[in-house]
């Protein structure tokens, strides 16, 4: 499991936090609860969600690599838009994720959601 | 038309420290970065200083960013630049969303992660060291319940110690299995030497009695042979130099490590492996400047192992050969937050200079003083040889100018 970590010895307690601050989006159909303007990355992870994505060819499942934006491992589907890195993109109402899934060999080529 | 506006590309120490420098000489200025937060790296930085106090990067950003905003520069965040073009001395900048243009532009894009393969690290739950430092502190979202970082350097040693303080079991830092790619940093005796630069941060009696008496190789080897299996604890969590993961495993996500005695050389003890549990893992494999930008831009490129990797030619004006283009903080070189503050100080000024009728040698040739100080005086030093580093790309500097 994972956890936010609410107070913190140096750091302290996260500012100004209360049930206004959430906002609900949805990732692969369920809806979950998120810090409004968090990164989407750190939103699913407090949810215990781990897996991202799955490998356009192997299918293997992927996370977060770099988690600032380098490596493009997080890449998700926002609201239709296929590419998305998790990591960069601040959550709010609404929003819908979907993960990319590997390409069936019977297409051919490489789909939008492969760049 | 003459435009007298600057851009910066990175909202770090470097570019947030050159827009208060430029905004506060009269100059229009606008800043670009693509993630969410102003502050860069700088963000998740926590560390204690020698005189006791905390160095807070999120407190750090906040007045650096402050600061700017106060002086009226403009930001865009989540703003990706794709590309860079260069036309009768203008340069055009392209993002996702809007296209800028300007005369005076800085880049000040920072360090990347260096990746070490390993088997089994593409499954979710292993990340970059630095990933687990945002999202520990930044994020306040813990990457995982118990963990372990591969690769022992400056970088891990210190993030190794926020994880703890965030109450993040760390089981251990250990090196990456000996291969072609992980070479020095497989090796226990090279990673020994670059640690006894850090030894000042670490309390133990050991590491206080390493950084005196370990100076000359003989030592080292000495100290590497007799090293203790399970390693020489830093902030309670165990430094295991004669340790190496083989392999992370996991169905889908990580489940934990295969961790391996080795010997002086790096070599694995055979039958020596045994099964670590595990929900998260840390690689560490050390930064390298991030100079894609300047890549495209056009300019000149040199690598200087010592600055972390392949660095744009520039000079101590932080001026890059190409007109109107500038550079500060990491991508000139990996060094710490308060040198590229002191970086962008000098590149801002620079960028004055050629933007306004401004005479600024003083200012800048105190602040290119400032620099050096910073440097000397760094709590971290990410390289030993920080300084041939920058001798070095000086003398390309000069070379490439009389070979004009």
């Amino acid at each position: 499991m994972t956890r936010r970590i609410l107070d913190h010895p140096i750091l302290g307690k996260m500012e100004d936090l209360d049930d206004s601050n959430y906002v609900s989006f949805q990732f692969n159909e369920v809806i979950y609860q998120g810090i409004e303007n968090e990164s989407l990355a750190a939103a699913l992870l407090a949810n215990g969600i781990r897996t991202l994505r799955y490998h356009e060819e192997s299918g293997r499942a992927r996370g977060i690599y770099c988690n600032i934006g380098h490596c493009y491992e997080c890449r998700v589907t926002i609201d239709g838009r296929p590419g998305v890195r998790a990591c960069l993109t601040p959550v709010k109402e609404g929003m819908d994720v979907v993960s990319g899934k590997p390409i069936s060999s019977n297409e051919g080529g490489v789909s939008s959601e492969a760049e | 038309m003459r435009l007298n506006n600057a851009i910066i590309i990175g909202a770090g120490p470097a570019g947030l420290t050159a827009a208060a420098t430029c905004a506060e000489n009269g100059m229009n200025v606008l800043v670009i970065d693509e993630y969410m937060r102003t502050g860069g790296r700088l963000l998740g930085q926590l560390y204690e200083e020698p005189d006791g106090g905390w160095w807070n990067g999120i407190e750090e950003s906040r007045n650096l960013y402050e600061k700017a905003v106060e002086l009226g520069v403009e930001f865009h965040l989540n703003t990706p630049v794709n590309n860079l073009e260069n036309e009768g001395g203008v340069w055009t900048i392209y993002t996702e969303q809007e296209i800028f243009q300007t005369e005076h532009l800085l880049l000040a894009t920072g360090a990347a992660e260096s990746p070490i393969p390993i088997p089994g690290w593409t499954l979710p739950g292993v990340m970059s060291v630095g990933a687990a430092q945002v999202m520990t502190n930044v994020h306040r979202v813990q990457p995982g319940d118990r963990g372990i970082i591969i690769g022992v350097n400056v970088l891990s040693a210190a993030i190794a110690m926020e994880l703890s303080l965030a109450n993040i079991e760390v089981v251990s830092l250990a090196l990456p299995e000996k291969n072609l790619i992980t070479q020095e940093s497989a090796n226990p005796k090279e990673v020994m030497k670059s640690l006894l630069h850090v030894s000042h941060m670490a309390p133990s009696k050991f590491a206080r009695w390493g950084s005196r008496l370990m100076k000359n190789s003989f030592m080292q080897t000495l100290g590497v042979n007799f090293y203790p299996k399970s390693g020489v604890k830093m902030w309670n969590i165990p430094v295991q130099l004669r340790k190496a993961v083989t392999e992370i495993y996991g169905d889908d996500k990580v489940e934990g490590v295969k961790l391996a005695t080795i010997n002086a050389k790096g070599e694995i003890v055979p039958g020596s492996e045994e099964n670590i549990t595990l929900d998260f893992v840390c690689i560490a494999g050390g930064l390298y400047p991030l100079a894609e930008l300047a890549a495209v831009a056009g300019c000149p490129f040199y690598l200087v192992e010592e600055l972390g990797g392949y660095v744009p030619l520039h000079n101590e004006r932080m001026e890059t050969p190409l007109q109107g283009l500038y550079v500060a903080g990491n991508i000139t070189g990996i060094e710490g937050a308060k040198v590229a503050a002191s970086q962008g100080r000098t590149a801002g000024l620079s960028m004055v200079c050629h933007a306004t009728e401004n005479q600024l040698e003083d200012e800048i040739n105190y602040s290119m003083e400032q620099t050096s100080k910073t440097r000397e005086e760094a709590h971290i030093q990410f390289h030993p040889e920080i300084d041939k580093g920058r001798t070095k790309i000086l003398n390309q500097w000069k070379s490439y100018h009389l070979e004009e």
